[in-house]
C-alpha cells in the first residue's frame, strides 16, 4: 500500500497542515446538537474558524467512552428524534459547503444495525470520509475493514496509554487517514492540565508507523492545542467546542476554534519525518 | 458438547466477543491471563471452595417440592440459592472476582448494580476481604431500593447515583466502564452477569457454575439419574449460565431460559432479549438486545429488577442459536401468580427473578407430564420484593 492511499484523505490534510510549519486541527461536534439545523451551522462554524478536519458526532444511547458534555449533547440530539439517516444528510450538506475532509465518529453498533457495507456506501455517497471507531478495535473488524477499503473511506482506530507495544502495531497498521492517540487514561471532557501520557504514547506510536498522530481527550484552549502541537501531528477538540456551541451557538464555536486554530500555529515546527 | 467456548478472542460462534474502548483491552487482557493462572492454582480455587462453604454456606440444599409438585404435574426440585448468605446466587461471582482482585494486587472495586443485590453481594465481598468499593446505581434504582443503597452503605460501600441516559443499569454499567477506564491500573471492575466483553462471560460462569455443578451431583443422589429439564430466569444470565453449565454435554437434560415477559411480548413493554431482540453489540459483546431501527437500545420493563436489563450474556445467545437451550417469555402476571403459588404451598417466598422460572417450569410439567423431573434454580428469595408484592396482591397493613 503506497502512502498516499494510508494517509486517505484526513491524513493529507493533515500532512498539508504539517507541511505548512504547523499542527493541525480537528474539530468534533455532534449531529442533531442543540438541533438539527443548529448541528449544521456549529459544524459550518468549525470549518469557518479554521478546523483542517471535521469530525461528526453519531449520537448513540450509550456513549461510554464519553464523559457528561458529550452524553448530554447527544442525550438532546436523540430526544429530538435524531435519525442515522439525519446524521448522514448532515454529512451531505457539510459536504456541499466544503471540501474539508469530514470523519463521523460512531460507537459501533449503530453502523451494524444500519448494515455495514450499506452505511459505508451511503456515507461515501454523502461526503464522507471516513470513520472513528471508539468502541471497536481491528480485532473485531474485519467487516468495517473491508467496506472501507471498498469505499476507500478512512479507518481511524484509537491507541491509548495502556495499549502494549504489540497492539500499536496491529492497530496502526490497519489505520487510514491519522492514528488517534487518547491523551488520558479517561473519558472525554475538558481538563485543566495537560497529560503528561500523551507525548510518550506519541513518540511509540510514530515508531511503529508513518502516519499522522493526532492528540485528543482534554484539549479545550489555544495553549493546551499549543502544547500539543508540539509533539503531535494534530490535536483534537471535542467537549470544549460542544460546550461553545452549547453556550455561544455558531458564533462561540467560530470563537474558539479561531483561538484553537493560532495554538496549533503558534510554535514553528519542522516538516513532518515520513 | 463440552464447554469448550469462548475461543481464545471470547467468541461463542458469532456472540461475544471485544467491543470495547482499547484503553480497556490491555487491562482485560492482563485480567484474563490473571483469570486463568487462578484457576489452574490449586490455591486459588481452594481458596474459593474453602469461601463458598464456610461463608456463603454452599453447597445450598436441593429442595423436592412435593406440594409445589402436586400442583404442577410433574416433579419439581428447587435449588436453594435463596438459601446463600445475602439471600442469592449472586455472592459466588462477587466473592470469586473479589478474591481474584486482592489476588491481582489491586485495592479497589467499583460493581454496578439494578435492584441492589448484585451491589450488596459485592459491598459484602469487599467488606469479608478488605477492599474499597463504589457501586454505581441509576439514580430510578436508587429510588426504588432505597433499602439496598442503606445495605450498601453499612457494609462500607459507597453508592453514586447516576444521573444519565434512563438512570437505570444499563446506564449505571455505562457509568461503570467510564470509571473503569480511568482507574483500571488500582481498580476491578465486577461485572455482576455474565455479560460484557471477554473474559466477563466465561469469568462469571466459571464463579457460579458451582450451582449446578451441586444439582448435578444432587439429584443423581436423589434420583439416581439427571432431570428431565433445568430451568432458569435470565436477565443478564448468570444463575441460569450457572445451573445450565453442568449439564450443556447431558443431551437428555433439557435446558430452559425464563425471559421477562412485562406487561406481554405484544405490548413491546418487556425485557424477552433473545425472544424479542435482535443481534447487536451492547456493553462490550455481541449478543441479542432490545433495540430500535437505528440501533439505539430500549429501554426495558420488567417487574422484576433483578431481570429488567435490555441485553443477555453472549453464551445464552449461542445456546439459543444452536438449539441446546430453550428460552421463552413468562408475564408479570404469571411471575407474581408463581410467586404467590410457592409462597402458600412450600411456605418459601421466591425472589421475584426466580418466581419467573417457577413459572415457567409449570408450563413446561403440562409439556413434560407426571413422569418426568424438572430441577429449577431458585436464585433468591424474595424480602426485597415485598413492597412490590404488596401493592400487587393488595396485602397492605389494614384488616377490611
Amino acid at each position: 500500500m503506497s502512502d498516499v492511499v494510508a494517509l486517505g484523505k484526513a491524513g493529507v490534510a493533515i500532512r498539508k497542515a504539517n507541511d505548512a510549519g504547523r499542527g493541525a486541527l480537528i474539530g468534533y461536534l455532534p449531529a442533531g446538537f442543540p438541533s438539527y439545523d443548529g448541528g449544521v451551522d456549529g459544524i459550518k462554524a468549525l470549518i469557518d474558524g479554521g478546523v483542517d478536519v471535521v469530525e461528526i458526532g453519531l449520537p448513540y444511547s450509550d456513549p461510554v467512552m464519553d464523559g457528561v458534555t458529550i452524553q448530554r449533547a447527544t442525550e438532546v440530539a436523540l430526544a429530538g428524534g435524531l435519525r442515522t439517516r439525519d446524521v448522514l444528510s448532515t454529512v451531505e450538506k457539510v459536504a456541499a459547503y466544503s471540501d474539508v475532509p469530514l470523519l463521523v465518529m460512531t460507537y459501533w453498533n449503530p453502523v451494524e444495525r444500519y448494515g455495514v457495507d450499506r452505511f459505508a456506501a451511503d456515507f461515501a455517497a454523502a461526503g464522507g470520509a471516513g470513520l472513528i471507531t471508539p468502541d471497536l478495535i481491528p480485532d473485531e473488524g474485519a467487516e468495517w475493514i473491508a467496506a472501507a477499503d471498498k469505499y476507500e473511506l478512512d479507518k481511524v482506530f484509537l491507541v491509548s496509554p495502556s495499549s502494549t507495544d504489540a497492539r500499536i502495531a496491529m492497530t496502526t497498521a490497519n489505520c487510514r487517514g491519522f492514528v488517534y492517540a487518547t491523551a488520558v487514561m479517561g473519558v472525554t471532557g475538558a481538563r485543566d492540565k495537560p497529560s503528561d501520557l500523551a507525548a510518550p504514547l506519541v513518540a511509540r506510536v510514530k515508531s511503529a508507523t508513518g502516519l499522522p498522530v493526532g492528540v485528543g481527550l482534554g484539549i479545550s484552549n489555544g495553549d493546551q492545542a499549543a502544547g500539543v502541537a508540539a509533539f503531535a501531528d494534530a490535536a483534537i477538540v471535542g467537549a470544549a467546542l460542544v460546550k461553545a456551541l452549547q453556550d455561544g451557538g455558531p458564533a462561540g464555536v467560530r470563537k474558539l476554534t479561531e483561538g484553537l486554530a493560532e495554538g496549533v500555529r503558534r510554535e514553528p515546527r519542522a516538516p513532518a519525518v515520513r | 458438547m463440552s464447554t469448550v467456548l469462548p475461543d481464545q478472542f471470547g467468541h461463542f460462534g458469532r456472540f461475544g466477543g471485544r467491543f470495547m474502548p482499547e484503553a480497556l483491552i490491555a487491562p482485560l487482557d492482563e485480567l484474563t491471563q490473571a483469570w486463568r493462572e487462578a484457576m489452574a492454582d490449586p490455591e486459588f480455587t481452594g481458596e474459593f471452595e474453602r469461601m463458598l462453604r464456610e461463608y456463603i454456606g454452599a453447597p445450598s440444599l436441593l429442595y423436592d417440592a412435593t406440594r409445589l409438585s402436586d400442583v404442577a404435574g410433574s416433579r419439581i426440585l428447587l435449588k436453594r440459592e435463596d438459601l446463600n448468605h445475602t439471600g442469592a446466587h449472586k455472592i459466588r461471582n462477587a466473592i470469586g472476582q473479589a478474591l481474584l482482585t486482592k489476588r491481582m494486587g489491586k485495592p479497589r472495586v467499583i460493581a454496578e448494580t439494578g435492584a441492589g443485590q448484585h451491589g450488596v453481594a459485592t459491598a459484602t465481598a469487599c467488606a469479608y476481604l478488605g477492599l474499597e468499593c463504589v457501586v454505581y446505581m441509576g439514580e430510578v434504582d436508587t429510588e426504588r431500593q432505597a433499602l439496598n443503597v442503606a445495605r450498601m452503605r453499612l457494609l462500607g460501600a459507597e453508592v453514586i447515583s447516576v444521573k444519565t441516559g434512563s438512570r437505570t443499569l444499563k446506564d449505571a454499567i455505562n457509568e461503570a466502564l467510564r470509571d473503569w477506564v480511568a482507574s483500571v491500573d488500582k481498580t476491578h471492575y465486577i461485572l455482576g452477569t455474565a455479560a460484557g466483553s471477554h473474559p466477563f462471560p466465561a469469568m462469571v460462569r466459571d464463579f457460579v457454575r458451582g450451582i449446578g455443578d451441586e444439582a448435578r451431583e444432587q439429584s443423581l443422589a436423589l434420583l439416581g439419574k439427571l432431570p428431565d429439564a433445568a430451568v432458569a430466569s435470565v436477565g443478564g444470565g448468570s444463575n441460569a449460565i450457572g445451573l445450565f453449565t453442568a449439564f450443556i454435554g447431558d443431551d437428555e437434560v433439557k435446558l430452559y431460559g425464563i425471559e421477562p415477559g412485562g406487561d406481554g411480548f405484544e405490548t413491546g413493554r418487556h425485557a424477552a432479549t433473545i425472544t424479542a431482540g435482535q443481534v447487536g453489540v451492547l456493553h462490550g459483546a455481541r449478543s441479542f438486545l432490545l433495540q430500535d431501527e437505528d440501533g439505539q437500545t430500549i429501554e426495558s420493563h420488567s417487574i422484576s429488577a433483578g431481570l429488567d436489563y435490555p441485553g443477555v450474556g453472549p453464551e445464552h445467545a449461542w445456546l439459543a442459536d444452536t438449539g441446546r437451550a430453550t428460552y421463552r417469555p413468562i408475564t408479570d402476571a404469571e411471575a407474581m401468580e408463581a410467586f404467590r403459588l410457592l409462597s402458600k404451598t412450600e411456605g418459601i417466598i421466591p425472589a421475584i427473578e426466580s418466581a419467573h422460572a417457577v413459572a415457567g417450569a409449570l408450563d413446561i410439567a403440562k409439556e413434560l407430564g407426571p413422569e418426568a423431573t424438572i430441577l429449577v434454580n431458585l436464585s433468591g428469595r424474595g424480602d426485597k420484593d415485598m413492597d412490590t408484592a404488596a401493592t400487587w396482591f393488595g396485602l397492605g397493613g389494614s384488616d377490611e
